[in-house]
């Protein structure tokens, strides 16, 4: 076995019970003894605490904001030049043929952008970002923070108990705030389709944030278990899995990511990798698109069943890229890449499972209504 | 009641027919149980056939035929109330009632003692 690397929570989750995993190369819990269903359940209608310190935070640095958006812009068919100070927006890392490469969080700080990326890729964001925009700009790595994610319609109340200043924020917004005394780079985001915040903490601080948040009556700790039904429930993409460096944002249905301005007639039309697919995929559409997914029966279907428009025969038509057990919408819940031709919200369509043709329905995204405080 | 190496115990009925389902050890290793598939009544299934599909949140997983035999009767109850398997899986989360060709298969598998050493 390779050597895993712990996040500094490590510690904690063994205290709290936690089941360990292998999962990107960290040691991270998938669930705690409360279990996925229940751990899933209860950040819809409370409070989660999630370990996400095996992510990857970056600080991009260079003589203005401005320099550093330009530069910024080159790896990325998004916006970063018109984003205002102390707010956060999704991004994609494009490849040549217009694949995804990483998708990620970056924020406005002013003199710097904030960026935060998967873990499996982050060594090759990094590699990315140096080879692109150094030396006018730098990418430093940040490996003194650990990230943890508070997520549920209690987090305002948690956290606005430790800050006051956490109940002013709206989502996407960024500030820094002293939580237990530390300074803190907090963010009203997350990844559960529920309104929270992403809190970036010195590791020595992490287990002093974690625990007093922990303390609060309506948060439990809740593993990459509950997050990942939490997120596929949310219509939120798995990079690796929804989304990779084969997909273009067109084909994802991720176009409201890629801003007027950098497509076709914008100011900063194209520009950065792969503009040409992309571009022309905006104009001209795609042959397949992700699309929500749901199996008419009761048995989940993962990752990899295949789709075919008719109950026999026929060619496939697409492919469940996320699947498994939705425990807010009380049954199964996938999503997955169809023809267009059959991407059409309410659309019958038949996964193979276990050999046998079962239904499922084309539907919309998300699951579950998101509950964000705009 | 005997125990298999895949976490299954065997209750003997006194009409000579042997109740079937997952050990509390295997119900709490899987987790949420979330579907059951089981096989239909009048099958008639071989000892090793996978004839049972369980899947929880996190994956799923298939239990086999612990012995040659015609299945008689199976737990209708969890296809709407999967969780009864995680609640109580040596009672009212058994899977189904198998009529053996064979009984003395019944002698290949361990005692209580024997499956607690196993799972330590």
């Amino acid at each position: 076995m390779t050597d895993l690397a712990r996040t500094p929570l490590y510690d904690l989750h063994t205290a709290l019970g936690a089941k360990l995993v292998p999962f990107a190369g960290y040691e991270m819990p998938v669930q705690y003894p409360l279990g996925i269903m229940k751990e899933h359940l209860h950040t819809r209608e409370k409070a989660g605490l999630f370990d996400v310190s095996h992510m990857g935070q970056v600080i991009l640095r260079g003589a203005d904001y401005d320099t550093i958006a330009r530069a910024f812009e080159t790896l990325m068919p998004v916006d970063v030049l018109g984003l205002k100070e102390g707010r956060q927006r999704y991004g994609l890392f494009t490849n040549g043929t217009g694949g995804i490469e990483d998708d990620l969080m970056f924020a406005n700080r002013g003199d710097h952008i904030f960026v935060v990326v998967n873990a499996a890729c982050k060594g090759a964001d990094i590699a990315r970002m140096r080879e692109a925009l150094e030396p006018s700009v730098t990418v430093e790595e940040i490996t003194d923070r650990a990230l943890i994610a508070l997520q549920g319609p209690a987090s305002e109340n948690v956290l606005s108990a430790l800050n006051p200043a956490a109940a002013d924020m709206r989502f996407m917004d960024v500030a820094t705030l002293d939580l237990c005394g530390s300074d803190c780079w907090v963010s009203r985001s997350g990844y559960t389709g529920e309104d929270g915040y992403e809190i970036s903490v010195p590791s020595d601080q992490a287990e002093t944030l974690a625990k007093a948040l922990l303390e609060h009556e309506n948060v439990e700790a809740i593993g990459l278990g509950a997050r990942d039904s939490l997120r596929l429930e949310a219509g939120l993409c798995l990079y690796g899995h929804d989304i990779d460096a084969d997909t273009s944002p067109i084909e994802a249905a991720l176009s409201w990511a890629i801003q007027k301005v950098r497509r076709s007639g914008g100011a900063r039309e194209g520009g950065f990798p792969g503009a040409d697919r992309i571009l022309a995929d905006i104009t001209d559409g795609t042959g397949r698109k992700r699309v929500g997914l749901k199996p008419q029966g009761r048995a989940p279907m993962r990752e990899g069943v295949t789709l075919y428009a008719q109950a026999d025969g026929g060619q496939p038509i697409g492919k469940i890229t996320s699947g498994g057990f939705g425990p807010t919408v009380g049954g199964p819940v996938a999503m997955g890449y169809v023809q267009t031709d059959h991407c059409e919200t309410g659309t019958r369509l038949y996964g193979e499972l276990r050999g046998k043709r079962q239904p499922l329905e084309v539907c919309a995204l998300p699951f579950t209504p998101s509950n964000f405080k705009r | 009641m005997k125990y298999t190496e895949e976490h299954e115990w065997l209750l003997p009925e006194s009409d000579g027919t042997v109740t079937v389902g997952i050990t509390e050890h295997a119900a709490t290793q899987l987790g949420d149980i979330v579907f059951v598939e089981l096989p239909e009544e009048g099958d008639t299934v071989a000892k090793g056939d996978e004839i049972v599909v369980i899947e929880s949140v996190k994956a799923a997983s298939d239990i086999v035929a612990p012995l040659d035999g015609e299945i008689v009767e199976v737990n209708d109850a969890l296809a709407d109330d999967p969780g009864k398997v995680n609640e109580d899986p040596v009672g009212d989360g058994w899977f189904f009632k198998i009529k053996p060709e064979d009984p003395s298969q019944m002698d290949d598998y361990m005692d209580e003692a024997g499956y607690k050493d196993m799972i330590g």
